[in-house]
């Protein structure tokens, strides 16, 4: 048993340390061909029995919350636009699609997020290689700073971005206010640093003798670069990929804010008919065509995924992270990736200060008061009073219990999902059933806020008939935060899991571990490793989570968002500035929890175990 | 592999697993919203329906983002009549009615607040409310407000304010040009470039100050936004984009002068140590908002509803008002905070358009307002 522990991890404590390679990566001498191990080895009929009964709760306990607290709500409000005094009526489509409106806010929509997202994609591989890959002074300070966009709440973002961009303001020569230009670039601002985490947390630990047998053979760092480990990577950049994709599309508070209307995308539209209009027909039409786009990306990602997704040798990152290094040493070999390296840290560099940009605003801007500066907007954050009824520090307590709540919930549904999703069975049938698995726990990030949130209200008075009235519970609030939650815990710990070579599992049957041992000691030893991302991920969303929570938030225990959002909703200098201060307050909450998360993930390291 | 390893493996194997433990323990124990500090279960939402003023029980407000009153007002509601009070905010202004219209068949709780004028008519004739003649001490000057149409008093006005353009008078003054006084003046070459509003579709301040142009403009209206663009209008999609963002007086030294904002504004422009604001509202622009309250159709705790109802029109919520919410007290009888006398008159004349007439057009005119200004 100590010895399927070793076993894991054997091939990791053999990386030599910047030495050649010692050929060929792998287990412990693959003994047995991919895919026909001998798991079952010494597991009676009751074992598989109950082994059965393990997976299917894996599956049935996601799958009843995502169905409970996602898909019914949605299909409740959805269902309201088509059915006319109690008659399916599909008319609605033909009228939407009529209008030449619909038509160029899909484009709109495609065109905002594709270009999000390929521009985030470009900056975030080479800030994972930075910042994930190297070792400098203050890199868990920058890791946690590029996080701290994400939760920003939008209304703040406004004033952090907007009073950068606009006319006379410190980049107002550039004259991007209200621009598609402002709007990418804010979309860019949010989902940088997902992608920096979740291909970071890959390439951490991708074992570097691939590239290094590469090198050896003549290739010139580029090249080993662009064919072994970027194709090594590919799973995590589609999953990451996609995700900024739908954050993107989705995105509905920053588009309106930084471009108004005349930017808009199918979130907004839903959003405007809804609340506005209460066209419902439209906004279901809407929320169907949001559906399909959001599903055609998802299907291509997966194909995407499915077709480079490979067993990958991973190691400690102890050992595979260097010290950053931007100059050569005397007698260095010159084609060593040091132009390289230098590249990707300029980008990355580039990229820090243009994200810090807005923050450094936003902080100085708290400090301001009347002509001159000071403190003032934070002493007061204490107070009760300008149409709070809680203190700033209160809410950010809520904030953070209800976090507290969403990421537990999170991790548990996520790594269920994960789990399952992790497998790969050799049915076709079953192969298909857990793609289509992944995909589902996808679609919370793709649909509107406000169709959850409506369908909330409409579906959550006596739920399935039971005799409660869950609209006005505490606990769904968490609940709708950690359906956003769920697919960043999958997509960062997915990577790792689908990554373990399936012969780490079978040697560790072969050496007589149970299954639920090969489980323990194999891919949870490994997931519990990307569990510190994860875990970081979805605190920060549900922290900064605004969207469907601000038609749940009970007034008596708002969180830190909602506080932020009915400051700045007051006049007079002194609302703005505590807004302000409170958002720095956010801000710097968030950077604090996930570098601990990123921390407790260190202590966890360390050594084999 | 066993040996002097495996000691210390387990030690690291121990240390994650305590941390995560905590983790949890503190999820399920301290930190979590739902075990701690948290008085009512939830099922408390379903107090019986029989709950009244006599037997106690609770009574669900459901109303916007921006409802406040002073910490201590509702719990002295509750000592008077023994009802405990539920606030219930499931959006903001524009979104309450359309939320109160989906909900119907199960209402999110028993009494609403914040229903506005261009919203009544639809609240009225969707049926969300039951009628109620209120009684609070406010009562008489409450039904001077009442909205044309509603016979039966489902609605009860419990404030109001204007909605007026703003100007940042020491920009002026340091520009040595005179402000702008009327809508017209808005459109006329010397003020290019120095208008900012909100939204019309997206925020409600901002289709108030549409509202003012229609009852100003008539069906001519659309032209006048028009004028506007072309004389460099500025649009920002909320409230506070336009006061924070784009206002120079409001604090984040933006550039434009002129915004869309409350007659209630400028008393919050007072510089420290200053005794003059630095902006003023133009009452010659001003669109008069009235926010009702009223009693939920098929509300479990009516009488409940009905007794909170009264409560809003107390002399002391009155008197809390302009404080808490920056509106005026429908009632004559309180006093106004000192600086609001001063520096917040209300408009004499405020531009008027019918209840009836707004829920007939408004998704005309948002169309057509967006047509003609976003593009």
């Amino acid at each position: 048993m100590t010895s399927t522990r070793a076993t894991s991890v054997a091939s990791t404590r053999r990386v030599p340390r910047g030495g050649a390679p010692l050929g060929v990566p792998g287990g412990p001498s693959g003994h047995s061909p991919s895919g026909h191990g001998s798991s079952s080895r010494g597991a009676g009929r009751g074992g598989r029995l109950g082994r059965g009964a393990a997976w299917t709760v894996a599956v049935v306990v996601p799958l009843a919350f995502l169905v409970a607290f996602f898909a019914y709500p949605v299909a409740v409000m959805v269902g309201r636009g088509f059915v006319v005094d109690g008659h399916l009526d599909l008319s609605g489509f033909a009228d939407v699609f009529s209008r030449p409106r619909t038509w160029r806010i899909v484009g709109q929509t495609l065109a905002q997020a594709g270009v999000a997202t390929v521009l985030a994609v470009l900056l975030g591989v080479p800030g994972a290689y930075v910042l994930y890959r190297h070792r400098f002074a203050g890199r868990g300070v920058v890791r946690a700073l590029v996080t701290v966009p994400f939760v920003l709440p939008t209304v703040v973002v406004g004033v952090a971005f907007r009073s950068l961009l606009v006319e006379g303001g410190p980049l107002g020569f550039l004259h991007l206010d209200g621009t598609f230009a402002a709007i990418v670039a804010a979309l860019v601002f949010f989902n940088y640093s997902v992608v920096v985490r979740s291909v970071g947390g890959l390439w951490e630990r991708l074992d570097p003798r691939a590239e290094q047998a590469a090198r050896a053979l003549g290739a010139t760092p580029w090249r080993a670069l662009r064919t072994v480990t970027l194709p090594a990577l590919a799973p995590a950049i589609v999953s990451a990929a996609s995700l900024v994709f739908l954050f993107s599309a989705t995105a509905f508070g920053t588009v309106l804010v930084l471009g108004g209307l005349r930017f808009g995308t199918i979130e907004t539209e839903i959003w405007v008919q809804t609340t506005q209009f209460l066209d419902l027909r439209a906004a279901s039409v809407l929320s169907v065509v949001q559906l399909v786009v959001v599903a055609g990306a998802l299907l291509v990602a997966g194909r995407a995924r499915g077709r480079r997704e490979q067993a990958l040798t991973l190691a400690e990152p102890d050992l595979v992270v260097r010290p950053l290094r931007l100059r050569r040493r005397a007698g260095e070999p010159r084609d060593d990736g040091l132009a390289l390296v230098r590249g990707a840290t300029a980008v990355t560099a580039l990229v820090v200060v243009l994200l810090a940009l807005p923050l450094v605003n936003l902080v100085v801007r708290s400090l301001r008061v009347g002509d001159g500066w000071g403190l003032d907007h934070y002493v007061a954050l204490s107070t009760v009073s300008g149409g709070v009824t809680v203190s700033v520090w209160q809410a950010a307590a809520t904030s953070l219990r209800t976090a507290v709540d969403a990421t537990v919930l999170a991790l548990v549904v996520g790594g269920l999902v994960a789990l399952v999703v992790s497998r790969r069975p050799r049915r076709p049938v079953a192969r298909r059933a857990i793609s289509g698995l992944d995909a589902l726990f996808m679609l919370p990030l793709g649909v509107s806020a406000v169709t959850v949130g409506f369908g909330f209200l409409l579906s959550m008075h006596e739920p399935f008939g039971l005799d409660l009235d869950l609209r006005r519970s505490p606990l769904l609030v968490p609940v709708a935060q950690a359906v956003v939650a769920v697919p960043l815990v999958v997509r960062t710990v997915l990577p790792v899991l689908r990554a373990i070579d399936p012969r780490l599992r079978e040697a560790a049957a072969t050496l007589g571990a149970a299954p639920g041992r090969v489980l323990r000691t194999v891919d949870g030893a490994l997931a519990l490793r990307a569990g510190g991302l994860a875990v970081g991920f979805a605190f920060a969303a549900s922290l900064g989570e605004f969207g469907a929570t601000s038609f749940l938030a009970r007034p008596d225990s708002p969180t830190l968002p909602v506080v932020i959002f009915r400051l700045i909703g007051r006049p007079g200098a002194d609302s703005y500035g505590r807004a302000l201060a409170a958002s720095v307050v956010l801000a710097v909450l968030t950077a604090t929890v996930v570098a601990l998360c990123e921390r407790l993930r260190r202590t966890g390291e360390g050594g084999e175990w | 592999m066993a040996g002097p390893t495996s000691h210390r493996r387990r030690t690291r194997a121990l240390t994650l697993s305590t941390a995560l433990g905590t983790a949890l323990a503190l999820a399920l124990t301290g930190c979590s919203l739902t075990s701690s500090d948290e008085p009512k279960p939830a099922t408390d939402a379903t107090a019986s329906p029989d709950a009244g003023a006599t037997t106690g029980g609770t009574v669900t407000l459901v109303t916007h983002a921006s409802f406040v009153l002073s910490d201590g007002l509702l719990e002295s509601f509750t000592d008077e009549t023994g009802i405990d009070v539920e606030v219930v905010q499931p959006g903001d202004a524009g979104a309450l009615v359309n939320q109160l219209v989906l909900t119907k068949d199960a209402p999110l709780g028993d009494a609403v607040f914040g229903i506005d004028n261009s919203f009544a008519s639809r609240a009225i004739t969707e049926g969300v409310l039951a009628p109620y003649t209120a009684r609070g001490d406010a009562a008489a000057d409450a039904a001077g407000f009442a909205v044309e149409g509603d016979d039966d008093g489902a609605l009860t006005a419990i404030d109001f304010g204007d909605v007026c353009l703003n100007v940042d008078t020491s920009w002026f003054a340091e520009h040595e040009l005179a402000a702008p006084t009327s809508l017209d003046d808005l459109t006329k070459p010397e003020y290019k470039d120095l208008l900012v509003v909100p939204n019309a579709v997206t925020s409600s301040p901002g289709f108030a100050f549409l509202l003012a142009t229609v009852g100003a403009k008539g069906a001519a209206w659309p032209e006048y936004w028009t004028a506007l663009k072309a004389n460099g209008l500025k649009v920002a999609d909320g409230w506070s984009d336009a006061y924070f963002t784009d206002f120079s007086g409001g604090g984040g030294q933006g550039p434009r002068p002129v915004v869309l904002s409350y007659a209630s504004s400028p008393p919050s422009t007072v510089p420290e140590g200053g005794t003059e604001p630095t902006t003023a509202a133009l009452l010659d622009t001003c669109f008069r908002q009235v926010e009702y309250a009223g009693v939920l159709a098929g509300a479990q705790n009516p009488t409940g509803a009905q007794a909170l109802i009264d409560f809003l029109l107390s002399d002391e919520v009155q008197a809390d008002i302009p404080g808490s919410m920056y509106m005026y007290p429908v009632s004559s009888a309180v006093e106004l905070p000192d600086e609001w006398t001063r520096f917040a008159p209300l408009a004499e004349n405020p531009f008027e358009v019918a209840p009836a007439e707004i829920a007939a057009n408004r998704d005309l005119w948002l169309t057509t307002w967006s047509d003609t200004v976003i593009g």
